[in-house]
């Protein structure tokens, strides 16, 4: 079982395979079923975060009315095709955001490696996949891929916004999703772990303050942000830029900060955006005025 | 290792809004219900830390409700578990704690009816993940590693070697095993940890046995 990211690359590299390969085979190990059965679960969560992009992208509303409909805006917004960025990084945001719509208003999601960070992943997969156009087995092989370093973040650091903040939720995510986007676009079990790292690296410090204790401000722009973040990673590595500090540092390193984040910052919403005027005084009108007397 | 599979981090599939706060609190009432074996008539469930801070934007309540009724994480009749519990008969009371828990996700849940009651500890440790620490005062050492199984049964001779012998008939591996019981000769529960996945077949195949009086799986 690989313990980290070194060992994972290691395991890849030396046996010529991808990463998603080695999750596969080790999940075979672990729990004993066949390829089949868990190829057949995968493709079961890809279906799920297929539906719910859709789903976000026809356009949702959640219960407070706080979140909602941007993923609509954004659509419309790159079809007149006067955008600055670029199409996929716009259409990989947008699905991000359509996902954490859904998940937002109370829909079906996939946790990728949690809800409140659902979009990233698939947000990105569902981007390139317009451009890259893979096959149904590539597309699964991605969540594996994706799936095998969220594995060592979760085991190694955290992926609770309670435990260790907002960077550990969507900053992981952005992380798994950079390697995933490398590998499918054919570039190397190395190249996946320093987009990883460079994903990573750029959340490190991120703090979860849900407005209201919702998981929707600013839950939902940060998973916009976080899929832009790695898709830009995913681009700096397959040009062939290395992270100075080694992927599984840039882990550690999150783990400590997590470690020493106060809790008014770890999913408490009593700091940082919970704690301005407006993240209170939206609190009082959704739940009343009672509603954040003890923040 | 906290985390053993791969759908630890891709999944669960799940109502939102959050995969600590929706389907972690949504497993944890499950274990109870599972445990208790019958729908309550009431419920009293208090929440700590950051449970007690959030619980009404994450729908943690309405989640842990769910739970009670049954339902699993993916279950669309979450958002209404409330309403549906009301329907059911059931009594449900909240309580924001103040104490500081061990963990930020803490829930603390007793049930019951006429027959009987339960409590217990749940945390939710991330990624819809769950840990009991607590059962009917009973302190759980799970490392939450492992599958695991939380046998109630009739403190009778023959009982604990019958479960085993049931296990190594499928080639189940037990990493660590516990007996606790509060009088001799009365209920009793046995807490087994074990190294591989467990099919219904084989709970079906435990709960027939005899003086066995529930037989729950607590960690996939």
């Amino acid at each position: 079982m690989f313990r980290n990211v070194a060992e994972l690359v290691q395991l890849a590299e030396s046996q010529q395979i991808k990463i998603a390969e080695v999750m596969i085979q080790q999940e075979m190990e672990v729990t004993g079923r066949s390829r089949d059965e868990i190829f057949a679960q995968m493709e079961k969560n890809l279906q799920v975060m297929e539906q719910a992009v859709e789903k976000g992208l026809a356009g949702v509303s959640s219960h407070s009315g706080l979140t909602g409909g941007d993923a609509v805006l954004l659509q419309a917004y790159i079809r007149q095709g006067r955008f600055l960025s670029g199409e996929t990084i716009l259409d990989a945001v947008s699905k991000a955001v359509a996902t954490n719509e859904v998940n937002a208003a109370m829909g079906t999601i996939c946790a990728t490696p949690t809800a409140g960070s659902a979009g990233v992943v698939p947000g990105t997969l569902f981007a390139v996949k317009e451009k890259l156009h893979p096959t149904r087995e590539q597309m699964i092989e991605f969540l594996f891929t994706a799936g095998a370093f969220g594995f060592v973040v979760a085991n190694n650091a955290s992926i609770s916004g309670a435990a260790g903040g907002c960077q550990a939720e969507v900053g992981s995510a952005a992380g798994m999703a950079a390697a995933a986007l490398v590998e499918m676009a054919g570039g190397t079990p190395s190249q996946a772990a320093e987009a990883m790292a460079i994903a990573l690296k750029n959340m490190l410090g991120l703090v979860c303050d849900p407005v209201a204790g919702l998981v929707e401000v600013p839950c939902v722009k940060r998973n916009a942000m976080g899929a832009a973040n790695a898709m830009v990673a995913a681009d700096m590595a397959l040009a062939g830029i290395k992270s100075r500090i080694p992927c599984d540092e840039v882990i550690e390193a999150m783990y400590r900060i997590g470690e020493a984040m106060p809790t008014a910052l770890k999913e408490t919403a009593q700091g940082g955006l919970a704690a301005t005027p407006t993240g209170r005084a939206l609190a009082a009108k959704i739940f009343g005025v009672s509603a954040n007397s003890r923040g | 290792m906290k985390y053993k599979s791969v759908f630890d981090i891709i999944g669960p599939i799940m109502i939102g809004p959050s995969s600590s706060h929706t389907a972690g609190a949504a497993r944890i009432g499950r274990v109870a219900r599972s445990l208790f074996g019958r729908k309550p008539k009431w419920a009293h469930i208090s929440l700590y830390g950051s449970f007690a801070q959030t619980y009404k934007g994450h729908g943690t309540d309405v989640a842990i409700v769910g739970g009670l009724l049954d339902f699993d994480t993916f279950d669309e009749r979450i958002p209404f578990s409330m309403e549906i519990a009301k329907q059911e008969g059931i009594d449900v009371m909240f309580y924001e704690e103040d104490a500081v828990p061990n963990h930020p996700n803490t829930a603390r849940i007793r049930i019951g009816d006429e027959k009987g009651e339960l409590e217990l500890v749940g945390i939710s440790i991330g990624g819809g993940k769950i840990e009991i620490t607590e059962l009917n005062g009973f302190e759980l050492r799970l490392s939450g590693h492992h599958p695991a199984l939380l046998i109630v049964h009739n403190d009778r001779y023959g009982t604990i070697a019958s479960v085993a012998n049931v296990l190594a008939k499928y080639a189940i591996n037990i990493g660590h095993m516990e007996v606790s019981r509060k009088e001799k000769g009365k209920e009793a529960l046995m807490t087994i940890e074990v190294d591989q996945a467990i099919d219904q077949s084989i709970i079906d195949e435990l709960t027939a046995l005899p003086h066995i009086i529930q037989v729950t799986k607590i960690v996939d």
